[in-house]
């Protein structure tokens, strides 16, 4: 361990209010499940010396119906209960799958949808499905709480619209026009960071979302346009070509991201086109 | 006991592990797990550029810790050199730096956090680095083979083919990192470590602290895995712990981080292997020329021994008449690269078993059926002259394999499925190359206990099942149960040199000295019981040393001569599919059909292979070390990617025996094997599947690129 643990502060508050009037008073940094920052700590390479548990607000854990037919999924929800959940995988199975292909078991059973969400890494395996399911956030603060679009929460590479004030309470996913599609491309079969993600829900008008092919997980606007105004399928997939702007890095090439990308556009137009819903496509 | 026992014996057998049940239970103690009375950490300050001169280290700015204890060059008691073959690794660099990671100076202190809080900024004046190993200007080693005139034999063949090869460095991924405590005491020092040989180490230590060897002891900790990287680099972190616990006076412990251990301890050497081969049209080969060349990284260490033995199997199990072989391993400016199961072979038979299918293909003559005719036969002479043994078995290894994998039926059926089928052909020198084991002269001692006997070897148990296995013979040999012999800590000051555990040696050579010690003391027992004989003779410790077998000569000079005692074979057979989104390669089934002269313990040999097999997919589909500016820029577990079990496919492990005449029961070597067979297995399964890939490790990246056929 790099960071010197004897120097670190941990609050931890039992309720949502006192959570939210130690950040109002901050500076302090939100900590869930712990999965990504404690990489960082161990490297060295997490400069908060300040942190805030959050795991005893039960408040903001679990799954509900919403009136509307959607979900509401409060964000220190584990993957490894969105991964379980029946209602989960009625509403919105690529969410499942997604949560399934988090890590290994033990990371879903401690890693929190919000902390996903909140750590905005370009690669988060959660945000594209959210982004395609057009989801929105629920973000408290002691001045009350206000709701985002998840297309709007992700501002640039590892930048929220969240305040240093606020946290994600909830995730709400509205009711979905038609069957969903997901799938991973990581460096191996489990374990593993993605190289591509790729998530959309097949509707009249479609949508389409990506990780780790530009500096936030993004909705292939264009692309997503082309299918809508009836273009066929390898238009969509070069107006895709327009919507990511991948790299080169440790774990893959821009060539090999847009060559995938462009792939799962087609295994998502072909395995959502029946007439029923296509279950989600695993590994 | 003591009496002559009719019960079977443990060789063979699968028998409990000796220290299996304190490896579950966690009562075994590796070296993080210890402490010593007053005992500090230490700290390594490397070099920040790849290559340059030191102009200085300033720690600062700020207070430093009260009691940090600073080692640099000048506390350095004997000779600043990390002593392998050649003198030319500092322990801690002084003027010209090679690579990255260079070690310049030490830290120790009692708190952690306060020691890793110290700044610490490295001055050099950068130089123009060289990481590409066709561009280094400087050969640490050069072997050349030849028999025959090759170049004459090229000229005249009908059929010519030729091809580059490639392959990746590799991260040894030992569960436990290097990790060591040096205690000084008894007016010299003693160090615990997790290591592979302690008299390695032991050997460093006196030339490092200019102490003689008695003052000098080297204890290994039970050990998590080490697979070649716990070969040499002990020998630097066990001189970096001395040279801070002399200073201080007191016991120091480094262990690195997974993350330190990744960066700056030893790699697979990479390799570019060209070969161009003639044939008959009717696919006998009639000539071999192989340039090989090696990436030894900064400092000579043992690249010249991996290189020796890469280029021994640079032909593969082939007979061919004209060979010639020209090695080179050169310096880079990257971390020294070292030993790792296999040595050299598994780069160079990559590249010969790749090269085949692309043989068989311009040929025109099914894979199998051209290896059936070139394989070694016994009898056959190899490119160094050496005639192979009656145990040489290339092709039953190579028909076993086909038909239990069911190969030629699946390899029609998939054609042009995305499915592929691919196999290779390989065989492992046991023991040490050459002249090695020679020169090395190993000793290993039995001692009489009223229990039974006692093993004393420097022979270390590293999770492959050494002691159980020596046990297992010595229990055999004397006719003893098992519960009779114990094996003592391989500690210098208790032990005598047996040799380092490498080689795949230890069952096949140490193994032998220990029969013969047990036959001795059988002798000397005659009908006494132990305890009768302690009790009218006293103490009794036989020692036997290493003979080398009559008929084996070597003649170093030439590169003439049995390069190995013998050999041990393999056929692998992988079975894979490639997903056409993604390129993703999904191993479904591994055949490895492996002939070891005897399995003394089939489990763990099955062990050697399922984990030999699966490290030798990882090296082959998904394991790279990502170097930029001459640093392993993915030294994170979640980015140097190990395959998982969802990423290994089904195992059909079989194991052959054909004894041979020198080794305990027939035994040969098997621990670096099963590394050989895989990455060209996998090869030759993605050109049946449509994709012509020389290079390893071949991700879905690679994939992309690569022509499809």
């Amino acid at each position: 361990m790099k960071t010197a643990f004897s120097t670190l502060a941990l609050l931890r508050p039992e309720r949502p209010d006192e959570a939210l009037a130690l950040l109002r008073d901050g500076p302090l940094t939100p900590i869930a499940g712990g999965t990504d920052l404690y990489v960082a700590l161990n490297a060295g390479l997490c400069p908060s010396r300040r942190f805030v548990d959050l795991s005893r607000l039960k408040a903001w854990r679990g799954i509900a119906a919403t009136k509307d037919g959607g979900l509401r999924i409060g964000a220190l929800t584990t993957f490894a209960q969105i991964r379980d959940d029946k209602r989960v995988a009625r509403a919105l199975p690529a969410l499942c799958a997604a949560a399934r292909e988090i890590g290994g078991v033990q990371i879903q059973n401690r890693a929190t949808v919000g902390g996903n969400l909140a750590n905005a890494s370009p690669a988060a395996d959660s945000a594209p499905v959210l982004l395609a399911a057009d989801a929105e956030l629920e973000l408290a603060s002691t001045a009350g709480v206000r709701r985002v679009p998840l297309g709007e929460f992700f501002v640039a590479y590892r930048h929220t619209a969240l305040r240093a004030d606020e946290l994600i309470q909830a995730v709400l996913i509205p009711p979905q026009p038609g069957p969903s599609f997901f799938r991973k491309v990581g460096t191996r079969a489990a374990n593993a960071i993605s190289k591509v993600v790729f998530a959309g829900v097949r509707a009249a008008r479609p949508r389409i979302a990506l990780g780790s092919v530009g500096p936030v997980p993004l909705r292939a606007k264009r692309a997503e346009a082309a299918l809508a105004a009836g273009a066929d399928l390898e238009s969509a997939v070069d107006a895709l070509q327009q919507d990511i702007a991948p790299i080169d890095d440790l774990r893959s090439t821009a060539e090999y991201r847009r060559f995938v990308a462009a792939g799962l556009l087609r295994q998502f137009w072909q395995q959502t086109g029946g007439r029923r819903p296509a279950p989600s496509r695993r590994r | 006991m003591g009496k002559a026992s009719t019960r079977a014996g443990s060789v063979g057998r699968s028998v409990p592990r000796l220290e299996g049940a304190a490896k579950v239970d966690g009562r075994a103690r590796y070296v993080d797990d210890l402490s010593f009375p007053g005992m500090l950490h230490g700290r390594t300050i490397r070099a920040p550029h790849a290559c340059g001169r030191l102009r200085s280290v300033r720690l600062g700015p700020g207070g430093l810790p009260l009691g940090l204890v600073v080692v640099g060059p000048r506390d350095i008691p004997g000779d600043n050199v990390i002593a392998v073959i050649e003198d030319d690794q500092p322990a801690l660099a002084w003027g010209e730096i090679r690579h990255a990671e260079e070690p310049v100076l030490l830290l120790a202190h009692a708190d952690r956090e306060a020691l890793f809080a110290v700044p610490a900024e490295v001055e050099m004046i950068p130089g123009a680095p060289v990481f590409d190993p066709l561009a280094s200007p400087r050969v640490f080693k050069h072997i050349r083979i030849a028999r025959g005139d090759a170049g004459a034999a090229l000229r005249k063949a009908p059929v010519v083919v030729e091809g580059e090869y490639r392959t990746g460095a590799q991260e040894h991924v030992y569960i436990e990192p290097n990790g060591v405590i040096a205690v000084p005491e008894n007016g010299g020092i003693t160090v615990h470590g997790s290591l592979q040989c302690p008299h390695y180490v032991h050997k460093a230590l006196c030339r490092l602290l200019k102490l003689p060897a008695d003052k000098v002891r080297v204890v290994q900790t039970e050990t998590g895995g080490g697979f070649g990287g716990k070969e040499d680099y002990p020998s630097v972190i066990a001189g970096h712990a001395a040279l801070l616990a002399l200073k201080a006076r007191r016991p120091v412990k480094i262990v690195y981080d997974r993350a330190e251990d990744m960066r700056a301890t030893t790699k697979r050497h990479p390799s570019i292997v060209r070969l161009r081969t003639g044939f008959s049209r009717d696919g006998a080969l009639l000539a071999i020329e192989a340039e090989v060349v090696m990436d030894g990284g900064a400092y000579v260490t043992l690249s010249p021994v991996v290189l020796s033995r890469g280029v021994l199997h640079a032909t593969g199990p082939y007979r061919c008449p004209a060979v010639a072989i020209d090695g080179r391993v050169v310096m880079t400016n990257t971390p020294p690269n070292g030993a790792f199961r296999g040595f050299g072979a598994p780069q160079t038979q990559f590249a010969i078993e790749a090269h085949m299918d692309r043989c068989a293909e311009q040929l025109g003559i099914d894979p199998v059926k051209l290896r059936e005719k070139n394989a070694f036969r016994p009898g056959d002479v190899t490119a160094t002259g050496q005639k192979l043994p009656k145990d040489t078995s290339a092709l039953p290894v190579l028909r076993e394999a086909v038909r239990r994998s069911d190969f030629h039926r699946k390899r029609k059926a998939w054609a042009g499925t995305g499915k592929g089928i691919g196999l290779a052909l390989f065989f492992h020198g046991s023991g040490f190359t050459g002249a090695g084991e020679v020169r090395l002269a190993s000793r290993a001692s039995l001692e009489l206990t009223a229990k039974g006997a006692r093993i004393l070897v420097g022979s270390t148990e590293i999770g492959q099942g050494t002691r159980t296995m020596l046990a297992q013979i010595v229990a055999d040999t004397l006719r003893w149960p098992l519960s009779a012999i114990e094996v003592a800590p391989a500690d210098t000051g208790l032990v005598p040199d047996s040799g380092p555990t490498v080689a795949s040696r230890t069952c096949m050579i140490v193994g032998a000295i220990l029969q013969r010690a047990a036959r001795e003391l059988k002798h000397k027992l005659g009908r006494l019981t132990p305890t009768q004989y302690l009790a009218r003779h006293g103490a009794l410790v036989v020692t036997k040393q290493y003979e080398k077998p009559a008929e084996i000569h070597w003649d170093e000079e030439r590169y003439k001569g049995d390069a190995y005692g013998t050999y041990a074979w393999g056929c692998d057979v992988v079975e894979l599919e490639v997903d056409p989104v993604t390129r993703e390669v999904r191993p479904l089934k591994l055949t490895a059909v492996q002939e070891i002269g005897k399995a003394i313990h089939p489990g763990h040999s099955r062990g050697q292979i399922e984990g030999g097999s699966a490290q030798g997919l990882g090296w082959a589909l998904s394991e790279e070390v990502v170097m930029r500016d001459g640093k392993m820029a993915n030294a994170q577990l979640t980015n140097y990617m190990m395959p998982t079990t969802k990423d290994t496919p089904e195992f059909d492990v079989a194991i052959l025996e054909q004894a041979y005449r020198h080794g305990p029961f027939g035994a040969k070597g098997v621990g670096e094997l099963p590394m050989d067979g895989p990455a060209p297995a996998v090869v030759n399964a993605l050109r049946h599947a449509g994709f012509d890939v020389r290079e390893v490790p071949a991700t879905p990246e690679r994939l992309l690129k690569c022509a499809s056929r």
